[in-house]
């Protein structure tokens, strides 16, 4: 057969440098067994289960009501005279389609998205930090918050050989991270949480791992989540106000990821935000440290991550550099409008008084609820298991268990050229159905799981009984010294 | 000092779109217009965007009701949707993880609407074969076009990756390109010859990259935008030979395929012709092609949905691919619009009757518009239309008096960008200049939407009429 004309040398040395993540590995793996599930293979278990990734409705969670209700007024507005559906679920429907051009959820709007719902995302923003400003022209709606997080690092993004761009990231993070950086060409600098203290950013490591990334690269941002994405670390205000001196002294952009700001559940502990507590800080860093955060529709309470609309708040930054925030963004074209609506949803709920305001508050409650005692649940178990601990997380949707893993394991992953818990998870799969996220952990040499705990209390118990009957066997097998 | 300052020069040295001006003028005239303050028309008609919801057509029924189920599934109870609409709504409920539109979904989509857009393909290629592990859907046609350039193009290459783009182009192919350091190597379309595309200009475009950059693809639009032609077969094949000759990945934006007006026109996929060319180049030219939910009859831009289909890729390269596009999840209501797109009520179903009806009427209109800009822009004088076959635009040619360049020239815009501000400013009505979209040199053009009610259409044509002449008149 001819030569076709791309050959692998010709495809962008870029894109064939994006790592790929042990997630698609496994998911792969799980699109295979559902393929010969359908062809009648037999199974030794009923149904695949999916907990890797933080998608609370995939595994059986469900929405919020008054979200879903006045997204489908504004997709049929024949629902705006439908007296079952609750005054206020249709006042609001009306009042989002006037924001919409056309009236309709499938014209376009802006590529920073609906000035409307850029306002109601300040007005939130006012609210939640207490009177600290906030305004929508600093407000940019992407479709999903990766995207956003995604134009900030292309800004960010050049140079070659030690003068390419870096970016501090935590060491562990979310699965898309690393490819995202590989696909802008911008260097990962890797700084280590201290999992003894749950977790907690530790400032030495941080200008460790600066201190070594220069004459590497020009390390320019650093990037973190919180509540800690795997992690469920919450910092506390001395901890934000550390990185921020750290960052205004080293004069690097500061990416903040609070998509999980609202799923605090430890007790007496709660979110305060970067820019909050930026504001109560000295002046001069009020002024000038520079900060983005982000926060989306995939958070803990609405989870509605299928809608794809996310946001970022740019904070400090130089205006003719805001200006091509918008030019990046308009190759989105901009953020589905359902999405930019839903954050309206999200970030402005029925208040009280409200007819929807009961189901609201108690759907609310019973998210956080089941959020609480499924990690405490998951958090015990998991600790009982031989060769498995877990720090207690204090917010977030996962849990992080350490594993440690007998060598038998270690020596076949070597062999087969996988990290040690993608094999466990691998075999898990196949033995259980159940599909759990590597820890990724790269270098560090530990290894742990990323296990989405917000589920039906239900699946939960359904996964922590597939997980322990694997890894007590597996514990047996090294026993009976059968891998 | 911002940290940023030293942005990224790919970034950098993307011009800033003169339209600017014009949306800020539009904003506040709208905000004038609502004060209350006296201006010769009440409202601003806002024909700018390829997107007819905005210009004033409604949305299919059959799409919005089954979208509206699958959001809140309790709409179903009771008796108020039809039976399909329930069918629909059920089946692809189940097609998602969870059963909820609030899910993820996989890489390339959710695989049973994957597969009825292939299915799609195939009645519409009168059975050239298409394999759904070429379907890629993504979130709006854009987003696919752009991952693969990104795959194609070689941002740290010297000579610097170049990609064959006609002149005029839609603006935001153009951006991409540049974000990615790209070289864009324009091509000219004859407009005399209705937009034709000629093989000797692709010549003479390749021949001008020599030196300066590494072309690597061809991009076309068919049906055009914002020029509104549709090629025909033979033009079709001409540029496959052409491609396969000069070893250019093909790169098909096909999103106005489902707008087809001229009596004589006929839309013909590129992956059909490929296919009726037969081997050896139906079996190695590499193609992409790309359709949306956003454009056609349905018009639904804000749910971005489109997807791309991959012919004659190798294997590897595919792998590549698949990583890049895993990095994105595309809204499941788009989807669902795209498995309605693909697979629309048939005859005998309860949503048949609306459907056909709605569908018609648009059909209508759009025929109607085109025959009435056809009639009316060719009537004016200094202005020139070539026939409309497809598309959902006017892209004709205005013929600016010196005086008025010149004037223009004063004002630091250009000529075609100065036209459209007098317009808007004195008939409130919002176009957008030839300039945005490249033209030949000393030639300048407007575009607007074709895709409004026949009312407002005739409103157009009436204010641009009145402004045209007395424009004419001042720089006379």
């Amino acid at each position: 057969m001819p030569k076709l004309m791309t050959s692998l040398q010709e495809v962008n040395p870029r894109v064939r440098g994006i790592r790929l993540s042990p997630q698609s590995g496994l998911h792969s793996l799980a699109e295979n067994i559902t393929r010969d599930d359908i062809k009648g293979a037999p199974q030794p278990f009923k149904e695949l289960i999916d907990v890797s990734s933080g998608d609370p409705q995939r595994a059986g969670m469900k929405p919020i009501s008054f979200i879903r209700q006045v997204l489908a007024v504004c997709l049929c507005p024949e629902l705006l005279s439908d007296e079952h559906l609750p005054l206020d679920v249709r006042l609001r429907a009306l009042r989002l389609l006037e924001a919409c051009d056309g009236e309709s959820v499938g014209s376009y709007t802006t590529s920073s998205g609906l000035l409307y719902i850029r306002q109601t995302i300040a007005e939130f923003i006012m609210k939640r930090d207490e009177g600290v400003p906030a305004c929508a022209e600093n407000i940019f709606i992407s479709s999903g918050a990766q995207r956003g997080l995604m134009v900030i690092i292309k800004l960010l993004s050049g140079g070659e050989g030690p003068r390419q761009t870096g970016v501090l990231i935590p060491q562990p993070c979310p699965h898309a991270l690393l490819p995202l950086l590989d696909e802008a060409g911008v260097l990962a600098v890797p700084y280590r949480l201290i999992e003894d203290k749950n977790w907690a950013v530790d400032m030495s490591d941080l200008e460790r791992a600066l201190t070594t990334s220069r004459g590497r690269c020009e390390p320019r941002a650093i990037y973190i989540s919180n509540p800690g994405n795997p992690t469920g670390h919450l910092q506390d205000r001395k901890s934000i106000e550390k990185v921020i001196e750290f960052v205004a002294a080293e004069r690097l952009l500061l990416l903040i990821d609070e998509v999980y700001q609202d799923s605090v559940y430890a007790p007496n502990k709660e979110f305060i935000s970067y820019k909050k507590v930026l504001f109560e800080m000295d002046k001069h860093l009020r002024d000038t440290v520079e900060l983005v955060s982000f926060h989306s529709l995939s958070c803990a309470s609405v989870a509605e991550c299928g809608l794809r609309a996310g946001y970022m708040e740019v904070v400090n930054m130089d205006p003719g550099v805001m200006h091509f925030l918008d030019t990046m963004l308009c190759t989105d074209i901009n953020a589905p409008v359902t999405g930019q609506l839903a954050l309206d949803l999200m970030l402005g709920p029925p208040s009280p008084g409200d007819p929807s305001y009961n189901t609201f508050v108690h759907e609310t409650l019973l998210t956080r609820a089941t959020l609480a005692q499924n990690s405490q649940r998951a958090l015990k178990l998991l600790n009982d298991l031989p060769g498995m601990s877990c720090r207690p997380a204090m917010a977030g949707i996962y849990l992080y268990p350490h594993l440690d893993l007998p060598a038998e394991i270690k020596e076949q992953a070597k062999t087969l050229g996988l990290e040690a818990d993608v094999l466990y998870c691998q075999m898990l799969l196949e033995e259980e159905g159940l599909i759990i996220g590597a820890g990724d952990d790269g270098t560090s040499g530990s290894h742990h799981l990323r296990l989405c705990i917000l589920v039906p209390p239900d699946t939960l118990g359904e996964v922590l009984s597939r997980l322990s009957s694997f890894h007590l066997h597996l514990a047996d097998r090294k026993r009976n010294r059968i891998v | 000092m911002s940290v940023l300052k030293e942005i990224s020069s790919n970034v950098r040295n993307i011009k800033q779109t003169e339209c600017l001006v014009l949306f800020r003028r539009t904003n506040q005239i709208k905000e004038e217009l609502r004060q209350g303050v006296k201006k010769p028309y009440r409202e601003v008609i806002d024909v700018f965007w390829g997107d007819p919801h905005r210009a004033g057509l409604k949305p299919l029924s059959f799409v919005r009701q089954v979208l509206a189920a699958c959001l809140y599934p309790q709409l179903m109870d009771g008796d108020k949707l039809m039976v399909d609409v329930k069918q629909r709504a059920q089946h692809l409920l189940r097609t998602c993880a969870g059963e909820s539109v609030g899910s993820y979904s996989a890489t390339a989509g959710i695989p049973q609407i994957v597969q009825s857009v292939s299915e799609y393909i195939v009645r519409r290629d009168g059975g050239v074969p298409c394999h759904p592990e070429n379907i890629y859907i993504s979130p709006g046609s854009q987003w696919a076009l752009t991952n693969i350039f990104k795959v194609l193009v070689n941002s740290e290459a010297s000579p610097r990756t170049g990609v064959l783009i006609p002149v005029p182009c839609h603006s935001t192919t153009i951006i991409s390109l540049m974000t990615l350091g790209a070289v864009a190597v324009p091509y000219y379309l004859r407009e005399e010859q209705s937009w034709a595309l000629e093989t000797e200009e692709l010549q003479r475009a390749l021949d001008s990259a020599k030196g300066v950059c590494n072309p690597v693809a061809l991009y076309v639009i068919n049906p055009g935008n914002p020029a509104g032609y549709v090629q025909s077969r033979k033009c079709i094949q001409e540029v496959i030979r052409f491609a396969a000759e000069k070893k250019l990945f093909l790169l098909a934006d096909e999103v106005y395929q489902d707008c087809v007006h001229g009596k004589e026109s006929e839309f013909v996929s590129y992956k059909r012709a490929l296919g009726e060319i037969g081997a050896p180049l139906s079996d190695t030219v590499e193609l992409a092609s790309f359709h949306t939910v956003s454009k056609g009859l349905m018009g639904e831009c804000g749910l971005r949905t489109g997807y791309v289909e991959l012919v004659n890729l190798d294997p590897t390269v595919m792998k590549h691919i698949d990583n890049l596009f895993s990095t994105n999840s595309c809204p499941i209501l788009g989807q669902f619009a795209l498995d309605v797109m693909v697979n629309p009520p048939q005859p005998g179903a309860p949503s048949y009757p609306l459907y056909l009806k709605e569908t018609q009427h648009i059909r209508a209109l759009l025929a109607q518009n085109v025959r009435r800009v056809e009639e009316v822009i060719n009537s004016f004088p200094g202005f020139s239309c070539q026939p409309l076959e497809g598309g959902a635009f006017a892209f004709p040619r205005v013929f600016l008096p010196p005086k008025a360049i010149e004037r223009a020239k004063e004002a630091g815009l250009e000529p075609d960008t100065f036209y459209c501000m007098r317009l808007l400013e004195e008939a409130g009505v919002l176009f957008s200049p030839g300039s945005e979209y490249g033209q030949k040199e000393g030639t300048y053009h407007i575009r607007f939407c074709i895709m409004t009610p026949t009312d407002t259409m005739e409103e157009i044509l009436k204010r641009l009429s009145v402004f045209h002449k007395q424009f004419m008149k001042e720089f006379s």
